[in-house]
C-alpha cells in the first residue's frame, strides 16, 4: 500500500518541493524548469529534484491531483479517475466539435508550422481561412510572424494549449511524419498508369 | 465640371514617379513588378487630388476604381502563382511526380489528423485548469505617446451638435377625398363629361392624388365611366348612364 503524503518539510529539498508545489497551483500555464527556478529563486537541478519528488507524490492513483510533463513544461491536472465529476461541471470547448478540415489543418500546422494560409490551402487543395480562424478562436493556434516579402502572408504555429490539451510533452511528440501515408514513389506509378490507360 | 485625369495622376512612390497613366503602361509591358506597386499610395494620391478639387466626380472615381482594381488583381497574380500553370508548364512524367508528391502529403497529414483524433479520445478524461490564474500576472498596458490636444481636436468633431432633421413631410395636408367627390359630382350634373387632367391641373400633386382616389370611388360605385384613348392620354369622365345609352345606341346601330 502506498505511504500517506508527507507535506510537512524538514530538509531543505522538501521546502523547495512545497514551493515548486504552490507555484504551480497558481499558475494557469505549464511552467519549465528555469520558470519554476527563477520564482522560487533557486537552483534548477535542485528544482527538478524537488519536481521528481513531487512527481512521486502526485502520481496517477494517489491523489485527486497529478502532476503531469505537458507542452515543455510541468502542470497540475486533475486525476482520471475524477474525469466523470469534471465533465458533469465543465464544458469542454476547446476540442468540441472539432471539424474534419480544422484537424487537419491542425495538422499541418503541429507538423510544418509556422506555415500560412496559402500553404495549408496549397495542401489541403481548398481554402483554409474558416478552419484558421476557427482554430486561432479555440486558442490551439496562433499567429508567429509573416513570411518574408511584401504583403507577406500571417504564419500560425501551435500553441501550448494544443500540446497540453492533446497531451503532449512537446511536438516532437507527435509520430513521425515518415511513418504516416502512403509513399509518394506508389502514388506516382499509380497516376502514371492511370494516365496511359486513359490515353489508350 | 471637367472629369479628374485620372490617368494623368502624379505619383511619388517607391517603385515609380510620374503619371499613372504611364505606371499602368510599364505594367502591363512587365517592365514594374507589380508586387513592388504601392497600391495603397496610389490611393491616398487620388483621394489627396480629390479633396484639393473640393468636388465630387463620379466619372473619375469610377475610372479610378475600374483601374486600381484592375491593378489590384495584377499584383494579387502575382504574389500567388497560378499552381495549375505550374504542373502545366511541367513534361508528364514530372507533373505525375509533382502530383504524387502533393498526394502523399496532404495523404500525410490527414493520417496525421486521425492520429490527433485518437489521441484526443484517449486524453478525454485529462481535466486541466485553462484561462488565467487569479493571481496571473497582469498585462501591462503599453500605450504610444499620446498627444492631448489632438484628442482634444478629436473630441471637439464628436461634441458638434448633429443637423436638424428636415419633418417638413409631416406638414403635408391631404384634403378630403369627400371634397373632390362632391365637385366631380356637381360638375357631372352641369355637363355629360369632363377632361380630369385638364380639372385638376392646377392642384399640387397631393390634391392631384386625392382626386384620382375620388375618381376611383365614383367608378367603384358605378357614378361614371372613363375612357382613355392611349395610355397617359388625358382621362375623359362622363355619366355612366350617359356611357351605357351611347353603348347601346352603337349595338343597335
Amino acid at each position: 500500500m502506498d505511504s500517506p503524503l508527507r507535506l510537512i518539510a524538514s530538509n531543505p529539498v522538501d521546502r523547495l518541493a512545497r514551493t515548486v508545489e504552490a507555484l504551480l497551483v497558481v499558475a494557469s500555464v505549464p511552467l519549465s524548469v528555469a520558470e519554476l527556478a527563477e520564482a522560487a529563486d533557486d537552483d534548477p537541478e535542485r528544482v527538478e529534484t524537488a519536481l521528481a519528488l513531487l512527481r512521486e507524490r502526485y502520481a496517477e492513483g494517489r491523489s485527486g491531483i497529478v502532476l503531469e510533463r505537458v507542452a515543455g513544461g510541468y502542470a497540475f491536472r486533475a486525476s482520471r479517475d475524477a474525469a466523470d465529476a469534471c465533465a458533469r461541471l465543465f464544458e469542454r470547448p476547446v476540442e468540441r466539435g472539432l471539424s474534419q478540415a480544422a484537424l487537419e489543418t491542425l495538422a499541418i500546422v503541429a507538423y510544418l508550422g509556422p506555415c500560412s494560409r496559402p500553404e495549408i490551402a496549397r495542401i489541403r487543395g481548398v481554402a483554409a481561412d474558416s478552419a484558421v480562424a476557427s482554430l486561432v478562436e479555440r486558442g490551439l493556434i496562433a499567429e508567429a510572424g509573416r513570411e518574408s516579402g511584401p504583403a507577406g502572408a500571417v504564419r500560425y504555429r501551435t500553441t501550448a494549449l494544443f500540446e497540453r490539451v492533446f497531451g503532449l510533452e512537446s511536438l516532437a511528440a507527435l509520430p513521425r511524419v515518415d511513418d504516416l501515408g502512403a509513399d509518394a514513389g506508389e502514388l506516382r506509378d499509380r497516376l502514371l498508369e492511370v494516365a496511359s490507360a486513359r490515353a489508350s | 465640371m471637367h472629369p479628374t485625369p485620372v490617368r494623368e495622376l502624379e505619383l511619388d512612390l517607391d517603385a515609380f514617379e510620374g503619371p499613372f497613366d504611364l505606371l499602368l503602361t510599364l505594367l502591363l509591358k512587365e517592365a514594374i513588378e507589380p508586387r513592388e506597386v504601392d497600391v495603397a499610395g496610389i490611393v491616398l494620391a487620388f483621394v489627396e487630388r480629390l479633396v484639393e478639387r473640393d468636388e465630387v466626380d463620379l466619372e473619375g472615381c469610377g475610372e479610378f476604381l475600374v483601374l486600381i482594381s484592375a491593378l489590384l488583381e495584377l499584383k494579387a497574380r502575382s504574389l500567388f502563382p497560378d499552381e495549375t500553370a505550374e504542373l502545366d508548364a511541367l513534361e508528364p512524367e514530372e507533373a505525375a511526380e509533382e502530383l504524387a508528391r502533393r498526394l502523399a502529403e496532404y495523404r500525410r497529414m490527414k493520417e496525421a489528423a486521425a492520429w490527433l483524433v485518437q489521441r484526443l479520445a484517449s486524453e478525454h478524461d485529462r481535466w486541466f485548469r485553462l484561462g488565467p490564474a487569479p493571481l496571473a500576472p497582469r498585462a501591462e498596458r503599453r500605450l504610444a505617446a499620446q498627444d492631448a490636444s489632438a484628442l482634444a481636436v478629436a473630441l471637439r468633431g464628436l461634441a458638434v451638435p448633429p443637423p436638424n432633421v428636415s419633418l417638413s413631410h409631416m406638414a403635408l395636408r391631404f384634403p378630403p377625398v369627400s371634397q373632390f367627390l362632391e365637385r366631380f359630382r356637381s360638375l357631372l350634373a352641369r355637363r355629360r363629361r369632363f377632361d380630369f387632367d385638364a380639372e385638376v391641373g392646377g392642384f399640387s400633386r397631393v390634391e392631384q392624388a386625392v382626386a384620382f382616389l375620388a375618381l376611383l370611388e365614383l367608378r367603384k360605385s358605378g357614378e361614371i365611366a372613363l375612357s382613355q384613348a392611349v395610355p397617359f392620354a388625358p382621362i375623359r369622365v362622363s355619366r355612366a348612364d350617359d356611357e351605357r345609352i351611347l353603348t347601346w345606341t352603337a349595338r343597335s346601330a
